[in-house]
């Protein structure tokens, strides 16, 4: 005979999976000096690394770790997981951080970071690390994944949404538009596309190197819902995210504007860290400001 | 059936739809080329299950990929000039890196696109595509091998690029042959000489070994379908049987087939090995006979290599 499942066992069986998010602002606020501290530690360990674009993206990463994501890292292949795609993969340290943060694994793990036999690869590499979805690298590639990654889901009627970070340089990329197409022509609503508009890349201003404005215009035109926020407030990026979660007719695309190299008084707007580890003295002075904020 | 001219493509797309009755998870992709590809036989079918992506190949690729990550099998279809050149880099990145469950199945590979010309014939695909950690290669010599080679390699996890001609030839193999991945079954026994090629285009090397008996010259085809992994084994078995290789291939000599082979034999067995194919030169519009006649894949051009390879055997 069956067991007959009254109310009282149902609730019982929906027990709550995953991490448990922290909606206290400013709780996250001291996350993301963590996550910025284990950017700076990881880069300077390392030799090399991105500091400029990690730092940029730091706030937007806690959020999405400790508050917006449903996730689990005990088990990072969850099938309801929402996944998470850094499409501009150099800036990784700051993924890692997260992952590590949340305990995907390890703090220690993450000193290893570009180590031969490390798991941390420089850029992410989804057969090496638990947390990683997708491996990218190579511009313009991530956000095609997380585009046939979402009309996956979606195919699958999952409930799960797919992120992805897109680097305002990366939007120079002629895949991000071809993705972008492909996403409003199929209407992946389930994915949500965040721009670091942090407004430097390698050689300089992207409005010198290759204008890529009007940003907001393109995607409009490109069939998203288009939203805006700062990348570096915690509050607007928590509320934002969660409005654009609430009203997805379309893909949808938050640019955010952020402050290159940002958290680190001598690194912010500094181009010159896009892709350089900061020496012993930058180091010291760095994590000294970090600790002055808390 | 043997000796019925067939398409390949035509195959392809039956392969597809004989999978997608068995897989409801499976998708396939193609990039505004599903007519000529084959893939709308399966769009056909499976409607909610086929994405074209546009003139887009590079997205396809990198989509391709995403929907690979949720553990589906994706086959990706275009020509092949499309998918190996210009593709690449999303080929790479995003699917052989992580081996990705992604089959990529390419048509109009090779010299025998025809009137579309150099633009549209890919020759260095092989080369490409060997070069990269992860990737399988499968090149099948005709509409039934097709089959059955499709049918096989979505067995296997793992990307692929699987290369087929535009043109139609001739059936040298049966639906009911026994296909295994990674062998080099011979398609004709003889004891002088060997051709070792890949794809339809040995349907020419066998016609020749069958005009050259009349000269008393015995020669074997081998029909290398499975590029990678390479059976070292199988390629040093023939060279030490015949002390010299002919290969032949819709490809530049200078990357493919031939060049394989002869990195193999050197490591194991050195001999000669002369390659037949595109003396890296880029082709031009004609017709497929036309083309091979003009390219280094003539009657002649093969019996030549035939003769050369015994003479320089001694």
């Amino acid at each position: 005979m069956k067991p007959v499942l009254t109310e009282l066992d149902g609730d019982i069986s929906l027990e709550k999976k995953g991490f448990e998010k922290i909606c206290d602002i400013e709780l996250l606020k001291r996350k993301a000096v963590d996550i910025r501290r284990d950017i700076i530690k990881m880069i300077y360990l390392a030799g090399s690394g991105h500091l400029g674009g990690s730092l940029s993206i730091a706030d937007i990463v806690t959020a999405l770790y400790f508050n917006i994501l449903n996730h689990d890292p005990s088990d990072p292949l969850w099938v309801e997981r929402d996944r998470f795609i850094l499409s501009k993969g150099h800036a990784v340290p700051a993924q890692y951080a997260a992952l590590a943060e949340t305990g995907y694994f390890s703090k220690e793990k993450l000193w290893t970071l570009r180590k031969l036999g490390s798991d941390l690869q420089g850029h992410p590499a989804m057969h090496k690390l638990a947390g990683i979805e997708a491996s990218t690298g190579s511009l313009g590639q991530g956000i095609s994944i997380a585009v046939g990654l979402a009309l996956s889901l979606k195919m699958r009627k999952s409930n799960s949404m797919v992120f992805t970070i897109v680097g305002d340089g990366e939007c120079q990329s002629g895949e991000v538009w071809e993705a972008a197409m492909a996403a409003a022509h199929y209407n992946v609503n389930n994915l949500i596309v965040i721009v670091d508009r942090n407004g430097l890349q390698i050689d300089g201003e992207t409005e010198k190197i290759m204008s890529v404005e009007p940003l907001s215009e393109k995607w409009k035109a490109f069939g998203w819902d288009v939203t805006h926020m700062n990348g570096n407030n915690m509050e607007d990026i928590v509320k934002t995210t969660s409005n654009v979660l609430q009203n997805r007719e379309k893909p949808s695309v938050i640019i955010a504007k952020t402050i290159k190299g940002k958290g680190i008084s001598f690194m912010e707007n500094n181009v010159s860290f896009h892709g350089k580890p900061p020496t012993a003295s930058e180091y010291e002075r760095a994590i000294k400001e970090l600790g002055d904020i808390l | 059936m043997k000796g019925v001219v067939e398409s390949p493509r035509k195959a392809y797309g039956e392969a597809l739809i004989a999978l997608g009755g068995s897989d409801p998870d499976m998708v396939v992709m193609d990039a505004d080329l599903s007519t000529s590809t084959k893939t709308a036989m399966f769009a056909k079918k499976f409607n909610d299950r086929f994405f074209n992506a546009g003139i887009a190949e590079q997205n396809m690729m990198a989509m391709a990929a995403g929907l690979s990550i949720d553990t589906r099998t994706v086959f990706v279809s275009t020509f092949a000039i499309f998918a190996a050149g210009r593709a690449y880099d999303q080929i790479r990145q995003s699917i052989a890196y992580s081996s990705l469950n992604v089959k990529i199945v390419a048509t109009h590979g090779g010299i025998t696109v025809g009137g579309d010309g150099a633009s549209h014939e890919m020759i260095e695909d092989i080369g490409l595509m060997y070069g990269l950690p992860n990737m399988k290669i499968f090149i099948p010599v005709d509409s039934n091998e097709t089959y059955n080679g499709i049918i096989s390699i979505a067995k296997i996890k793992g990307p692929f690029y699987v290369r087929l001609s535009r043109m139609e030839t001739e059936t040298i193999t049966e639906r009911e042959t026994e296909f295994k991945i990674n062998e080099i079954p011979v398609l004709r026994e003889g004891s002088d000489a060997v051709i070792v090629g890949t794809g339809q285009v040995l349907k020419r090397a066998l016609d020749v070994a069958e005009s050259l008996k009349k000269q008393n010259i015995d020669v074997a085809v081998y029909n290398m379908h499975t590029i990678k992994p390479v059976n070292r084994e199988e390629i040093e078995r023939i060279a030490r049987k015949y002390g010299v290789i002919v290969t032949i291939e819709e490809h530049n000599i200078n990357t493919g087939v031939g060049a394989i082979i002869s990195s193999v034999t050197s490591d194991v067995y050195p001999v000669h090995v002369v390659k037949l194919g595109i003396h890296d030169i880029f082709g031009e519009s004609g017709e497929a006979d036309e083309l091979m006649d003009k390219y280094g894949l003539s009657v002649k051009d093969i019996e030549e290599g035939v003769k050369y390879a015994m003479k320089i055997r001694g």
